[in-house]
């Protein structure tokens, strides 16, 4: 039986990415309508005769746009043109009002890039060639209904910046990989939310199948509607899956355009666009030719800022946390930015700081549904709370139940420690007290302890630290307890 | 009052030395209107109550000599392809039949601050798709002079107007000839300015390299005063230029002794009617007795011209047009349809004219893979050589002389079954769009009792000098001060 492991063995996956990435402008590419469709509270208000695509309306070029867009292009490593030409992509659907899209065709704003992506498992650098990056505008969106479709015109004419990789992809893990570097970079920028799940930032797949070792390319389907990393690898995963069997049966696969079904988790053929359509590009009439000259570029290359590749080496260097650590940290811009602060503000030790930051930090913001951006709970507070842990004065379990509370209040960790008197009890007479107060009320299972049975012995522990909600010194404790149980046993 | 007769500058004196007020000659026009235009059919919309009530305020704003120009309270009209707030716009459309546009085109906002007094919206060619104007979908528009022939386009419902005293000005719109033939046939001043100088946002585009807004009055000097006030930069239109507009009608007043004007030799052999000849010859000796320098200048790609302004403009139609769908505004939405390609295609297919579909066809033609190359890219190439022409005439003349159109108004009906010779007699004002150049149009004789037109042709933003050159002309000749009998 062909098994899906001898096809894996048989072929090789050739991935290509096409990336959309709703630029962070104030307003529209190509009017002066506000461009943050997404957190409008009512379709069809954020419109104007230019992005409706009235009659006699016309299109001006939003300079920031084009900004962010030779910024993107710096950051990919790509030429930037000199000379920026819009063009029109003719054809008909109901999400596009003037019957075309203003896009570029044969002068993008950057082409011929590249971005090195590492997979964890391998440790092997791979360069992905990046063949070009252009700037448009988006269409407005579509809900379907049984017999009619709404348009909101709110996401029309929004700035687009769409990147599209050379097939240099040839494994799941690589592609994840790639796509989760381009989503930082355009983070990094601040172009671009990262937010996968409203479509600020698309992501689309050319997969096709080759057998190893040939370089002759097979026909390659397009998978649109991935709005997750997740959703990617699977729906990558069942293609290629797909493609392999239809290969390997002697058959051909079609060039169609798939959509991956969440819910079915399979790929579905999409009606509705035409295939291989001749869109009849010519230059845009209404926009004259943009020139970008040196001075603009040194000013653009000056405004970005430290890029992932760099700050993971820095924070390898600096912190002495190691390459997988560092890149862990700096996938995420916020959450980086934090821990720089909180290694400013605070004495702890760094990997103290690492962990705390990375385990329970990371944990309640994301249960709390804010950010690291957003959240009030500011690097120095966070810094104050740790530096009393590494200090003694408190406990594991009284720091994370400090650092809850940090959330709800605006008050220092200190001022927090000293209102609620959540000193480490360490007083060895008020100790002292409780557990034979507690060994009282639980004689029998003290003699099962000490009869053997060890285990004991934590419950005990957690008994004490339940009495004193926490507050007790655990090595004292655990002394105390160790006396009283011996002395339990002379009684 | 003669309103055939009535100037912008003879009824800006009746209104501020209160002779008259906004409001009576409002309705005075209104009057006429009703009387005369069912014979000549120029408006498709009349904005009776719009008008009176901007002529109101109008009136209020001279009593309190509050801001008066030149322009304020003075009745005009606009052809139909200008985006009015809530007045049909139909760009002689049945697709536009009725559509209401929510904003105002910029031109129109301009005069609108001026308080001037809108009429109404004029017939035109189908999306400005014609020379003749009986490519409109709902009428065609006589010419007064005689009512067999046609107005010119695709301006036409805008110059017949004029011309009948049906207003006092009237805003038009050349991409290739459409202000200056309908000018030429009707015995009006009419300009085409320099690409970009008059704002384009809210005209609904046909050809967007080559569409030019622009005035047609019955003097010079009406010109000025227009053309003073709709020129500037408009942040809303990317292509509007950033020039500083002088004050035309302050420059008007001013010698062309010296001035070098330019006769293109290809235009006289490509061969016009002897009536028309005669008229632009009696023209050049004008010219000459006033002081200007007669020059013989070539234009050696002048045959390119026709081919090169058609091919780009069935590419440019074909995009500006593609809007029109039945989904945002016109189609009928009570209509049941199999798929939404399928409401396009009706749409579109029932309320476009022949002529428009023709040249979107034609447009999809040239600018589709394997063609593209070969017909618009070459024709965009061919483009460059005619600038050069003119670039290489101005360096030996400040402007240049030519006819309009080979001959006086042709009959309705006389050319519409071949619509390749309607194209052909487009070969005299087809050069000056592509070119970018300005071109006015002036009355210069009649022949066989109907008008003769001819057109200066000067450099980019040389305005000025077409403007100073054709008033003195209009001070040797009287050509502009006759009207037709209607």
């Amino acid at each position: 039986m062909i098994t899906s492991e001898i096809l894996r063995n048989e072929y090789e996956p050739v991935i290509g990415l096409e990336i959309h990435a709703e630029l962070n402008t104030r307003s529209k590419m190509f009017c002066g309508c506000d461009a943050s469709h997404y957190s409008a509270l009512e379709p069809n208000i954020n419109i104007c005769p230019t992005c409706v695509g009235l009659p006699g309306a016309m299109p001006v070029l939003n300079q920031k746009a084009l900004e962010m867009g030779v910024m993107v292009g710096i950051a990919l490593n790509c030429n930037i043109n000199e000379m920026n030409v819009f063009s029109r992509k003719n054809y008909f659907y109901p999400d596009l009002p003037k019957g075309y899209q203003i896009s570029q065709y044969d002068h993008p704003v950057a082409s011929n890039g590249w971005l090195d992506v590492m997979e964890n498992k391998q440790e092997i650098i791979q360069r992905i060639r990046i063949r070009r990056a252009h700037l448009e505008e988006d269409t407005a969106k579509l809900s379907h209904e049984r017999k009619y479709a709404l348009i909101d015109f709110n996401r029309s004419g929004v700035p687009l910046l769409e990147i599209v990789t050379e097939p240099d992809l040839h494994t799941i893990e690589s592609t994840l990989a790639f796509a989760n570097k381009i989503r930082t970079i355009l983070r990094y920028l601040d172009v671009n939310s990262g937010n996968m799940e409203e479509g600020i930032l698309r992501f689309e797949a050319n997969v096709s199948i080759r057998r190893r070792g040939s370089s002759k390319m097979n026909t390659r389907t397009e998978i649109k509607n991935l709005n997750s990393f997740r959703s990617m690898s699977k729906a990558i995963n069942y293609e290629i899956e797909r493609q392999e069997k239809i290969l390997s049966n002697n058959s051909a696969v079609a060039q169609e355009t798939l959509g991956w079904d969440e819910i079915r988790e399979v790929t579905v053929p999409q009606r509705g666009k035409e295939e291989s359509h001749d869109y009849r590009y010519y230059p845009e009439p209404d926009i004259p030719p943009v020139f970008i000259d040196k001075d603009m570029l040194k000013k653009i290359r000056n405004q970005i800022p430290e890029m992932p590749d760099s700050r993971e080496i820095r924070f390898s260097q600096d912190y002495g946390l190691s390459r997988t650590e560092a890149r862990i940290l700096v996938n995420e811009k916020d959450k980086a930015d934090y821990f720089e602060i909180t290694v400013k503000e605070s004495s702890s030790p760094i990997n103290i700081i690492y962990s705390w930051l990375i385990g329970e930090m990371t944990s309640i913001v994301n249960e709390r549904k804010t950010s690291f951006k957003e959240t009030h709970l500011t690097p120095e507070r966070f810094a104050r709370l740790l530096d009393l842990y590494t200090s003694g004065r408190i406990n594991d379990f009284t720091a994370k139940e400090i650092l809850n509370m940090l959330f709800e209040t605006d008050k220092n960790p200190e001022d927090i420690l000293v209102e609620m008197d959540l000193g480490k009890i360490s007083n060895v007479n008020v100790l002292s007290e409780l557990i034979d107060d507690i060994l009282e009320k639980n004689s029998d299972l003290a003699r099962e302890y000490l009869g053997g049975k060890n285990q004991l012995f934590q419950w005990f522990m957690g008994l004490v630290s339940k009495e004193t909600k926490g507050r007790s010194d655990p090595s004292v404790v655990k002394k105390l307890l160790n006396s009283a149980l011996s002395d339990f046993d002379k009684e | 009052m003669d309103l055939r007769k009535l100037t912008i500058q003879e009824a800006h004196k009746l209104l501020i030395n209160k002779k008259i007020s906004s409001y009576e000659l409002t309705l005075e026009y209104l009057a006429r209107i009703k009387e005369i235009d069912p014979i000549i059919n120029s408006y498709i919309t009349i904005s009776e109550e719009h008008a009176l009530t901007i002529a109101k305020k109008a009136d209020d704003r001279i009593a309190r000599n509050l801001n008066v120009t030149p322009l304020t309270g003075i009745p005009y009209s606009l052809k139909d392809c200008f985006s009015t707030k809530k007045i049909r716009t139909t760009c002689g459309s049945k697709i536009l039949e009725d559509y209401l546009p929510s904003y105002n085109a910029t031109v129109v906002k301009i005069l609108e601050s001026h308080g001037s007094v809108l009429l109404g919206k004029q017939n035109m060619d189908e999306f400005g798709m014609g020379s003749s104007c009986e490519n409109s979908a709902f009428f065609n528009t006589k010419n007064p002079w005689y009512l067999d022939r046609i107005p010119g386009g695709s301006s036409g419902g805008s110059a017949a107007g004029l011309s009948a005293g049906l207003s006092t000005f009237a805003i038009g719109e050349d991409t290739g000839g459409s202000i200056r033939m309908p000018a030429g046939f009707c015995n009006l001043v009419g300009l085409k300015p320099t690409y970009g100088l008059v704002s384009r946002y809210g005209h609904i585009a046909l050809v967007s390299s080559f569409d030019c807004v622009g005035p047609m009055t019955k003097d010079v000097f009406d010109c000025a005063i227009v053309l003073e006030q709709i020129a500037g930069n408009d942040p809303l239109d990317g292509t509007s230029l950033k020039n500083e507009i002088p004050s035309y009608t302050k420059k008007l007043v001013s010698p062309v002794k010296g001035m070098r004007l330019g006769i293109p030799k290809e235009y006289y052999q490509l061969g016009m009617d002897i009536g028309v000849e005669k008229s632009i010859q009696e023209a050049i000796d004008v010219f000459r007795e006033i002081g200007m320098e007669i020059v013989e200048i070539s234009l050696p790609n002048t045959e390119a011209a026709l081919p090169v302004y058609y091919l780009i403009l069935f590419a440019e139609a074909s995009a500006n047009l593609a809007r029109f769908d039945g989904i945002r505004f016109s189609g009928n939405p009570e209509k049941d349809f199999d798929s939404v390609m399928d409401m396009i295609i009706q749409t579109r297919n029932e309320g476009f004219g022949e002529e428009v579909k023709r040249r979107i066809m034609l447009g999809a033609y040239v600018l589709s893979a394997g063609y593209y190359d070969a017909y618009y890219l070459k024709a965009q190439k061919v483009r460059t050589l005619i600038q050069g022409d003119f670039n290489n005439a101005f360096k030996e003349c400040d402007l240049l002389l030519a006819p309009i159109n080979p001959s006086t108004a042709f009959k309705i009906g006389e050319k519409v079954d071949d619509p390749l010779q309607m194209y052909l007699s487009d070969i005299f004002v087809v050069a000056a769009n592509p070119a970018g150049v300005p071109a006015l149009a002036l009355p210069c004789g009649f022949y066989n009792d109907l008008p003769v037109g001819m057109q200066l042709i000067g450099n980019h933003s040389s305005e000025e000098i077409l403007l100073r050159a054709g008033y003195a002309y209009q001070q040797e000749t009287d050509w502009h001060k006759r009207q037709p009998s209607i």
